[in-house]
């Protein structure tokens, strides 16, 4: 499984930081600048595979990396992935936020963060690969931006939950309930 | 017990090897470490050589068969050792066991021959021995001996550079290496404070110790322990009668020695008291005991003396090794003592401040519309300090307009501190006459992402503008004319961008890069026309209030084009229900505000009125009439000239910076609403681009790299507007998020507007 994934650019400024398992606040500031120090000292031209460092869990977790310019994308994961696999997954996702981005930049991670967020999560989800193919996401996340459009954004939000209640159809409520001695009188409930 | 074995190898003195072969080459002596097997192994076969000679002759022929017989059969047992060594040595003598038992069934003397192997002693291999080894002729080291491998597959991995453009990394190597060589220098610099420091408590004072016990071995009593084997080897010294042997030989050289040199010294120094030969001096000249003679026997064919090889010409000590009895040759020449002249720099080189290359773009007033406009105010100078001490001078081009239109136009001029006579004395009046508090900065220059003073003094009232003389004018217009011809660009410094100065790299609000190769900045300004007739002609500039979270000022130029005096000048606005001019109490909505100076002929001037607005998400439009008496020498009439004040939703925003984590943060928090525009067909380069919409629209850069960037601004009223411009060939894309929509709208409706016009 995937336990986190961190791209920071080259000065160890953090871009997206997704943990699949609970860290606190300052243990994942800790986490960072340690991967980003195991990360940063490594040459080029040397492998992409590292152990990781001690607060991410030792030698049990592999941090896989690349580096793009001036970012570097980071997957910590354990034994049960596949090193290649989680690096083309990194590929994957970075075709994906181009494609979806165009021209995509460091800058893009920041504004554009909650649609970084939904490519991500097409991508992983609880810290388990979902999809690695590269149209299907882009596919998904094209969807999901039709269908953004359509309903308005978010601003168009408060007026479709209104309407969407009125045209709810309740059931007849009964006016008393008579169980026994009891007699209860049910309030009705004016519609808004 | 590889000691004693070693002592084995004096095996003529045994006197029954056969029995201690066998006792060596029992199965046993496996469980031993390598080592210690290796000289077992070794030792067994010179023990094999001395039986076979003792047992020389044809009578005892069985016995030495008998003995290579059972070498061969112990040997195998050393052959599968772990141990290379031991592996190595056994396998090859049970070869040559074999071949000698062939040669034994054949009934050949090999005993001499297999004596001679273990024969003459062996010399240490000298450090320098591989490489002394001579090339033989036709052999090429370097050259490959398969294919090189091929070099094409690395160009495939990154067919386009997703995340910008891909930047050298020589960065990261030369951090390695400074790395490395600044360990070592730190550590020689360590070591050198340290020696010479007398608090400094030396790791190992118990060293000292040692040496000084050195010469008292002596004092060590020597015991005589009773054992039933004579450890002494007949016919050699045994070790500590060797060792003094040796000493005895040494002092006798050194005394004959010390003979000899005393003969020659009497004569030179007498009475100069005893003279102490050092030990070390001395022992250099003794004959060694043992002399090998490396160059005929122990050298590798060809090979030819390297003895120096050892001088490194890189060696920082090698002055030491100069031979100071030879004479100075002509080339080496001590420094002598001459006289120099200083060649003194030049005032205006001093004027680059602590190393900083300022420059201000000097806005000419001629691109814009209203080029007749004459100045009549100075311009003043007035000298900011900056957070690093970094002392900047600013001109605003346009003279009546103080700090807003500084701020937008950002024309500085890097005056040096001792400036130049001419513009001394002005200087000099021009702060007297007017202090100005710093003026608002606003990130405008090339890569400068900085808004460093706070927009807070917009409002400040400049009511008291004085009348300008002719005179000043014109001296005015030649400074004018001076700089004009300067034409430098700002730079700001608040903290240098180490190490990378190339593309890459973000650069964020506070920091700068230096590029040198930008093009200038082309002259912007904020004022608009707001109408003009053949009297008088009005300019005038928004800026939101800080304070005020309700309020606009608004400036607006007056000058007059006629030759005739105007005066009794009064601006009256139309109020709307969400924009209302304010006015003094009392008066009603319908008088208009009396414009405080009256205009000689070809004179301009600066007034201010202040607004105030209810809802800034939508521009509006007010109209007014502008009442002014014109008095010439023989009338006077009354005129009136109509505008329409149009307030863009720009002109609510105030430049704001923001740091990076705050603007994450911000765009973190997912309540914004988002938009895009993208404008097509843009040549103009990326930072004045940028430098465009922070002039026109008061935005300020957070983040830039390369030809991205995110910028932020705010609202007189709270509202947040964050951009992304992003260029690509010739389309910008500006993706921007706000609070407000229709505000949002309506800011990229006019950033498209002031791009469609240039």
């Amino acid at each position: 499984m995937i336990k986190a994934i961190l791209i920071f650019n080259n000065h160890g400024k953090p871009r997206l930081i997704r943990f699949y398992q609970y860290f606190a606040e300052d243990l994942q500031q800790q986490i960072i600048r340690e991967t980003f120090h195991l990360v940063s000292k490594r040459d080029d031209n040397v492998c992409n595979f590292l152990e990781g460092g001690s607060l991410i869990g030792g030698s049990d977790y592999k941090l896989i990396y690349r580096h793009y310019a001036t970012l570097y994308f980071v997957f910590c994961v354990d034994s049960s992935e596949s090193e290649l696999g989680i690096l083309d997954l990194i590929q994957v996702f970075v075709e994906t936020l181009d494609k979806c981005f165009e021209n995509v930049c460091e800058l893009d991670l920041i504004f554009h963060m909650d649609k970084v967020h939904y490519i991500l999560q097409e991508v992983v989800m609880g810290g388990m690969v979902l999809e690695t193919n590269m149209n299907e996401i882009v596919g998904q996340v094209e969807l999901q931006n039709r269908m953004e459009k359509s309903e308005g954004g978010l601003s168009a939000a408060p007026a479709r939950a209104v309407s969407a209640v009125k045209n709810m159809n309740l059931p007849e409520i009964p006016r008393n309930i008579n169980i026994g001695d009891i007699n209860i009188k049910v309030p009705s409930l004016s519609p808004f | 017990m590889s000691f004693t074995l070693l002592g084995c190898g004096f095996l003529r003195h045994l006197d029954d090897p056969m029995q201690t072969l066998e006792a060596m080459l029992r199965p046993k002596v496996a469980s031993l470490p390598g080592h210690i097997q290796a000289v077992y192994v070794q030792n067994a076969a010179k023990l094999f050589a001395t039986v076979l000679q003792k047992h020389e002759g044809a009578t005892d022929s069985q016995a030495a068969q008998d003995t290579s017989q059972l070498l061969i059969e112990r040997l195998p047992l050393f052959v599968q050792s772990a141990n290379l060594e031991v592996q190595e040595r056994a396998s090859c003598i049970l070869q040559l066991v074999k071949y000698i038992q062939k040669l034994q069934q054949k009934d050949v003397e090999v005993a001499e021959e297999v004596s001679a192997l273990f024969a003459g002693e062996l010399n240490p291999v000298a450090p320098k021995a591989q490489k002394k080894v001579p090339v033989p002729e036709g052999l090429d080291l370097d050259a490959w001996i398969n294919e090189p491998p091929s070099e094409s597959e690395s160009e495939d991995e990154k067919p386009k550079a997703v995340f910008a453009k891909e930047e050298p990394k020589q960065s990261r190597a030369r951090h390695v290496e400074v790395d490395e060589k600044e360990l070592a220098r730190r550590r020689e610099a360590r070591k050198q404070e340290q020696a010479n420091n007398p608090f400094y408590i030396k790791s190992s004072p118990s060293s000292q110790k040692v040496y000084q016990d050195a010469p008292g071995v002596e004092h060590i009593p020597v015991v005589q322990i009773d054992l039933s084997v004579p450890l002494k080897v007949p016919g050699m010294p045994m070790s500590e009668q060797y060792l003094k042997l040796e000493e005895e030989r040494r002092q006798k050289e050194r005394a004959d020695k010390k003979k000899k040199d005393k003969k020659k010294k009497k004569r030179e120094k007498r009475g100069k008291g005893k003279r102490d030969d050092s030990g070390p001096e001395s022992e250099e000249d003794i004959t060694p005991a043992h002399q090998v003679d490396i160059v005929t026997e122990e050298m590798p064919e060809n090979a030819l003396p390297s003895d120096d090889d050892d001088k490194d010409p890189n060696d920082p000590h090698k002055a030491l090794d100069i031979d100071l009895d030879k004479p100075l040759a002509d080339s080496e020449k001590l420094p002598v003592r001459t006289h120099r002249r200083e060649v003194l720099k030049s005032p205006e080189e001093d004027g680059d401040q602590d190393g900083i290359t300022q420059e201000a773009k000097r806005r000419s007033s001629k691109e814009k519309k209203e080029k007749d406009r004459k100045k009549s105010k100075e311009e003043e100078k007035k000298k900011k300090k900056k957070k690093h001490k970094h002392v900047v001078e600013e001109e605003p081009p346009e003279p009546l307009s103080e700090e807003p239109v500084q701020s937008e136009e950002s024309a500085e001029v890097a005056a040096p501190p001792t400036s130049t006579s001419a513009e001394a004395s002005d200087l000099d009046f021009w702060l007297s006459s007017a202090p100005v508090p710093p003026p608002i900065k606003e990130a405008l220059a090339p890569k400068t992402s900085i808004a460093a003073a706070p927009d807070s003094e917009p409002d400040v009232p400049k009511d008291a503008e004085p009348d300008e003389e002719k005179s000043l004018k014109n001296k005015k217009k030649k400074q004018k004319k001076e700089k004009d011809e300067k034409k430098k660009k700002k730079r700001h410094h608040h903290h240098h961008h180490h190490g990378d100065g190339g593309g890459g790299d973000s650069v964020q609000n506070g920091t700068v890069e230096e590029e040198e190769e930008e093009e200038p900045l082309p002259p912007m300004s904020n004022y608009c026309l707001l109408a003009e007739n053949s009297y008088i002609k009005m300019v005038y500039d928004i800026q939101g209030n800080l304070q005020d979270g309700s309020q606009v000022v608004v400036s607006v130029i007056f000058e007059n084009k006629s030759n005739s005096f105007l005066k009794s000048m009064e601006f009256n606005v139309l109020d709307s229900l969400n924009s209302k001019l304010q006015r003094p109490e009392g008066a009603s909505p319908h008088d208009g505000l009396v414009v405080p100076f009256q205009l000689p002929p070809g004179v301009s001037n600066e007034a201010r009125f202040v607004f105030s607005v209810q809802s800034i998400v939508m521009p509006q439009k007010l109209k007014g009439t502008l009442t002014f008496i014109v008095k010439s020498e023989d009338s006077s009439t009354h005129e009136k000239l109509d505008f329409k004040l149009h307030f863009t939703c720009t002109s609510y925003l105030i430049t704001t910076p923001c740091y990076s984590d705050a603007y994450a943060k911000l765009l973190e928090s997912g309540d914004l609403k988002s938009s895009s525009l993208k404008l097509e067909g843009l040549n103009m380069p990326f930072h004045h681009l940028l430098a465009r919409i922070c002039f026109h629209h008061h935005f300020s850069v957070v983040e830039r790299i390369d030809s991205c960037a995110s910028m932020y601004s705010r609202s007189i009223q709270g509202h947040h507007v964050c951009l992304l411009v992003k260029t690509a060939n010739q389309t910008v894309s500006i993706d921007a998020k706000c609070d407000e929509p229709s505000l949002l709208a309506n800011v990229l409706d006019e950033i498209k507007q002031t791009f469609s016009q240039c």
